[in-house]
């Protein structure tokens, strides 16, 4: 019963994690058809953002810790929105049109780039940003503890998951979005801009990415790498719900995380294996993803 | 019959092949490992033809790999042609197998799978402790056909191994090329349905392409894990494609030496950014790539076309 | 395919320009003054997520070591400028890359920038990719912190040295310790890296344990991937368990990531984590390591070491350069230089420069002091270091407000590490026969 619980509860910390770091590559895939390998960038700016903003923040003062979050949080999306902007306006806007695969070696040449980056900004050595995890504090379950932050980190995800799907069919701006994602050729028919709803879709995706490593920051080691590991499991998550599907992110993540929670518990060897099976699984069923319609040919 | 090109390629080999003794030791290490390295690429070329791109070719490279070390380790054969062709065929194997799966997808999803075949084969090759999990194993000294070279003159054996492996590698592909199956890359990228309409079972033509390049990966992984002398799990990782497809941009899919001239040049970025800057060369190669994608997207390869394409113009 | 043509000379342009931009200059050879320098080729992690607790403590150590050395200011017996009165000059490469790319910088070291020898490496595969390249340069090298007993235990070697103890001593030592100190113990868990080092470390831990105390057994064995950074779910496994004590041979990142994740839910209050790479880690976790962990440093490191001269002298060095106190990885290396240069001195006679034969000659079954201690190289036929280690729990004094590890226990090298002439795993599961601990 307590394994049940906490391979409940396991998987859902996991799949929120997922799910916060997969929403921008699939809003940027779905809107744009852009496969952005520098995602894992905007993870590790976001990461190292948030750690300089904590490190100020904490360090000699005795503020409140919900600010701190906030700080760090803001801090790391103001630096995804500088990135994005200069990616999006500097390099991408020269390579649109051009072949997916090339744009997608675009973002990869980007992606080494900025690995090197960080060393030139921030060096070499690791940076702690645990002060939010540390107050947020823990409760008792019986015998499981939980992390108060990891239940943060799952609210977070529920509000961007409904957050996003609200805005995508509510707003007006986001009704322009589904329209690209359904065809862009025919929404620049209809007089949409289609360039600014591209520059605008990439700062959010860039900031979503910022934020996801945010909000990581506090729960791990700021060190080099950290954008790597994040690349494939977003893409493995984003491949099982479907490519530019929000809902389909969400079911991806929690499908993956409460695979891999049971995993860890039950029958850790394959471990390693979880989300790559469950991706190949997924595409051998449905190859476009779970939530994408499929697509009519065109002849 | 041997055409004008194969004439032209046949020579640059032959060139390659002599200048070797001229050369320092560590010219021709390098030398042989971008050529082995040309060869997965090669595979790249023939399936980027048909408009699609594989993030996985590391799966075969790594096996391979393993298929050459593991021969020589468990049964103590070390003849390095027999060893290097078994590898091409079980990389095949494995690609004509896989290929029923693969051959239905197309664009993201078929690199994607690809990606994800090539990280079940690292997980499995990381949890196998027997085979030294991360940290691999080594290869033993290969033989060639009973002559047992050391030190400089292995370099040179292993150099030209790995030349005549591509010669004849590029000789086949240059064939297949101007068959009609391979002439079928093409339309297949453009418009599928039509081909159908055709006639032409397009599954069929991507599976066998699926079949090329794997063999071409088995082939060059081997003749890599000869020529580094060990193998290990990172060579099915997926930074291990990425840096063949990053070779495959250099080169442009416009023709078969395009592969080698853009692999010698690759690893010969690579080196020269790690002596100079060691800790800032992944930004020497992604500004490197960045360049090349920007200002000469069909590869340098098609640089040169447009320069004979000048010189033809009249007046 | 008509633009053949021109690729086909581009391809033999391409050659002979890589020839002809990096031809090497000529280097002396044995008839060279003995004033022409020692020419080291340091190989660490300068990139990576290994560059922070391993690559660049090692860099900054051959930097400050061979600073010290060629001043002449070093410590007697390593008082003579350089090595043997000739200045070392060190050229730094990164190890990160494949093992195609390592090879390939380890080859160009050799070949094309004609080193006197290679230092380096931290990856265990790595080192196993290398030595083999190097026994067929003839290419003198020292392994610095690669941790797998397989580099002279598969065979027998002449080039390739290591002076620091490999990994086995770490996990049999912190099996002693554990069961010094925890007597009720009854059963233990284990969260390494799924990769080799996490594998071997967590199996020599086992062995060794079963040897020592058949009746504890382990309960959770957890081996999440390397650089996961995620660590709830295996959080939760130990909290379910009922070990009392939790072995890992995590280090940095993940160390950090596990120990703050874990720290959250309490899992430290409920067991005793024995962290065997600890050492390299408590000048950044400083209050956030919980007290009572045990703490290795493979080897008598850091706050584990003696408190000799030697060491005195090279943690104020480090310390005064870096402003941060030298970790495990630091005095690996500046033990692989001193060996070095006690071998380069013994092979050196009046006036000529030694040759690579002479000092692997001269390097076999040294013994010389280190800031770490004493080491001989009696394993593998004279090529692989022993030294005593230590152990120690983990304190951090709220008064001075600094790390300290106390409690310490010593093993003496010929107690953790296997005889000569057997293999380190099955030393253990014979029973670890030949100890000879006090």
């Amino acid at each position: 019963m307590l394994t049940a619980l906490s391979i409940l509860t396991d998987g859902l910390a996991y799949a929120a994690y997922l799910f916060i770091i997969a929403i921008g590559l699939t809003l940027i895939f779905g809107v744009m058809k852009i496969l952005n390998v520098a995602h894992g960038s905007f993870y590790a700016f976001g990461a190292y953002g948030a750690a300089t903003a904590v490190g100020i923040y904490f360090n000699g003062h005795d503020w409140n810790a919900a600010g701190g979050f906030l700080f760090m949080v803001i801090a790391g999306m103001a630096i995804g929105l500088v990135l994005g902007l200069v990616l999006e306006r500097g390099i991408l806007r020269w390579v649109y049109g051009k072949d997916e695969v090339i744009v997608v070696l675009v973002t990869y040449a980007v992606f080494l780039i900025l690995e090197d980056l960080v060393v030139l900004i921030w060096g070499a050595q690791s940076y702690p940003a645990y002060q939010p995890l540390v107050a947020a504090g823990s409760i008792d379950l019986g015998d499981l503890v939980l992390s108060n932050y990891d239940i943060v980190l799952v609210v977070l995800a529920a509000l961007l998951a409904v957050g996003s799907s609200w805005a995508l069919r509510f707003t007006r701006y986001g009704r322009l979005l589904t329209t690209v994602i359904f065809d862009r050729e025919i929404a620049a028919a209809f007089g949409i801009n289609v360039t600014v709803v591209y520059t605008v879709t990439f700062l959010i995706g860039a900031m979503l990415g910022a934020l996801s490593g945010a909000v990581m920051a506090p729960k791990i080691s700021v060190t080099l790498g950290i954008g790597v590991e994040v690349i494939v499991l977003a893409f493995a998550v984003v491949a099982i719900g479907g490519m530019g599907s929000i809902e389909g992110a969400l079911v991806g993540a929690l499908i993956v995380g409460i695979c891999r929670a049971a995993a860890v518990h039950l029958v850790p060897q394959i471990e390693l294996f979880v989300i790559y099976g469950v991706m190949a699984a997924v595409l051998i069923v449905r190859p476009y993803g779970l939530f994408v319609r499929a697509q009519p040919r065109k002849i | 019959m041997a055409n004008r090109s194969q004439i032209i390629g046949g020579l640059a080999f032959a060139a390659a092949a002599v200048a070797a003794p001229f050369l320092p030791d560590w010219v021709v290490s390098l030398a042989t490992i971008a050529f082995a390295n040309a060869l997965v690429v090669l595979g790249l070329i023939v399936l980027w033809r048909a408009g699609l791109v594989s993030f996985g070719q590391a799966l075969y490279y790594c096996l391979g790999g393993y298929v050459v070390a593991l021969i020589a380790r468990w049964t103590g054969f070390t003849d390095a042609f027999v060893l290097v062709l078994l590898g091409g065929i079980v990389g095949g194997i494995v690609a004509f197998i896989l290929g029923f799966l693969i051959a239905r997808y197309r664009e993201i999803f078929f690199a994607m799978l690809s990606l994800a075949l090539s990280m079940i084969l690292y997980g499995v090759l990381v949890k196998t402790e027997s085979l030294g999990s991360t940290d691999g194993f080594s290869v033993l000294t290969p033989t060639f056909i009973g002559y047992a070279p050391h030190r400089d003159a292995l370099n040179l054996a292993l150099y030209w191994l790995t030349l005549g492996i591509c010669a004849l590698s590029a000789l086949g592909v240059g064939a297949y090329f101007r068959t009609i199956a391979g002439a079928l890359a093409a339309p297949v990228r453009d418009n599928e349905i039509r081909v159908e309409f055709l006639g032409v079972s397009v599954s069929h033509v991507i599976h066998v392409k699926v079949v090329v390049a794997g063999i071409l990966g088995g082939l060059g992984g081997g003749l890599a894990a000869l020529a580094i002398g060990h193998v290990d799990p990172n060579m099915a990782y997926w930074t291990t494609s990425g840096s063949f497809m990053f070779v495959a941009i250099l080169a442009g899919a416009g023709s078969v030496a395009a592969a080698f001239v853009g692999s010698l040049l690759f690893e010969g970025v690579r080196s020269f950014a790690a002596d100079t800057m060691p800790q800032f060369w992944q930004m020497i190669l992604g500004t490197a790539l960045l360049v090349t994608i920007l200002f000469v997207p069909e590869g340098l390869g098609s640089l040169l076309l447009r320069l004979r394409r000048r010189k033809a113009r009249p007046s | 395919m008509s633009q053949n043509l021109g690729l086909a000379r581009l391809s033999s342009l391409l050659a002979f320009s890589l020839a002809a931009a990096v031809t090497p200059v000529q280097a002396q050879q044995a008839a060279a003054p003995a004033a022409a320098p020692v020419k080291l080729g340091i190989v660490s992690f300068l990139t990576g997520p290994a560059a922070s607790p391993f690559g660049i403590p090692g860099r900054n150590g051959a930097e400050i070591v061979i600073e010290a050395l060629n001043s002449g200011k070093a410590p007697a017996p390593y008082n003579q400028v350089g090595f043997g009165g000739s200045k070392i000059e060190a050229k730094y490469v990164d190890e990160a890359g494949s093992a195609a790319n390592v090879v390939t910088e380890f080859r160009n070291l050799v070949q094309r920038d004609q080193v006197d020898a290679v230092v380096g490496y931290v990856s265990s595969g790595s080192c196993l990719a290398v030595t083999p390249v190097a026994e067929e340069l003839k290419a003198l090298t020292v392994l610095y912190d690669c941790g797998t007993p397989r580099i002279f235990e598969e065979k027998a070697r002449s080039n390739v040295f290591r002076v620091s103890p490999h990994a086995t001593m770490d996990n049999v030592a912190a099996a002693r310790y554990l069961l010094a100190k925890k007597k009720n113990l009854t059963s233990y868990s284990g969260i390494n890296q799924n990769y080799a080092w996490g594998q071997d470390s967590w199996r020599d831990f086992v062995g060794a344990m079963k040897v020592l105390a058949p009746k504890v057994t382990a309960d959770k064995v957890l081996f999440p991937k390397l650089f996961a950074g995620e660590y709830g779910a295996e959080v939760s496994t130990l909290l379910t368990s009922k070990s009392q004590a939790l072995h890992s041979s995590f280090y940095d990142g993940d160390l950090e990531a596990f120990i703050y994740q874990e720290q959250a839910r309490g899992l430290d209050k409920r067991m005793t984590m024995i962290l065997t790479t600890g050492e390299a880690a408590i000048w950044r976790l400083r209050d956030k390591m919980p007290d009572g962990t045990i703490i290795g440093g493979r080897g008598a490191s850091g706050p584990l070491a003696r408190d000799t001269p030697i060491n005195k002298w090279f943690q104020k060095i480090y310390t005064d350069r870096y402003n941060t106190p030298p970790t495990y990885p630091a005095y690996q290396m500046a033990q692989s230089l001193l060996g070095l240069k006690v071998a380069y001195e013994k092979a050196k006679k009046a006036g000529a420069k030694p040759t690579s034969d002479e000092i692997a000659a001269a390097f076999k079954g040294i013994e010389f002091d280190g800031p770490a201690g004493h080491i001989k190289m009696a394993l593998g036929d004279g090529h692989q270091g022993i030294a005593e280690t230590a152990y120690g729990i983990y304190r951090f004094n709220k008064k001075t407000k600094e790390p300290e590890v106390v409690d310490i226990v010593r093993y003496p090298a010929e107690c953790v590490n296997p005889p000569p002439g057997i293999d380190a795993d099955k030393w253990i599961a014979g029973g670890m026969k030949g100890a000879k601990c006090n």
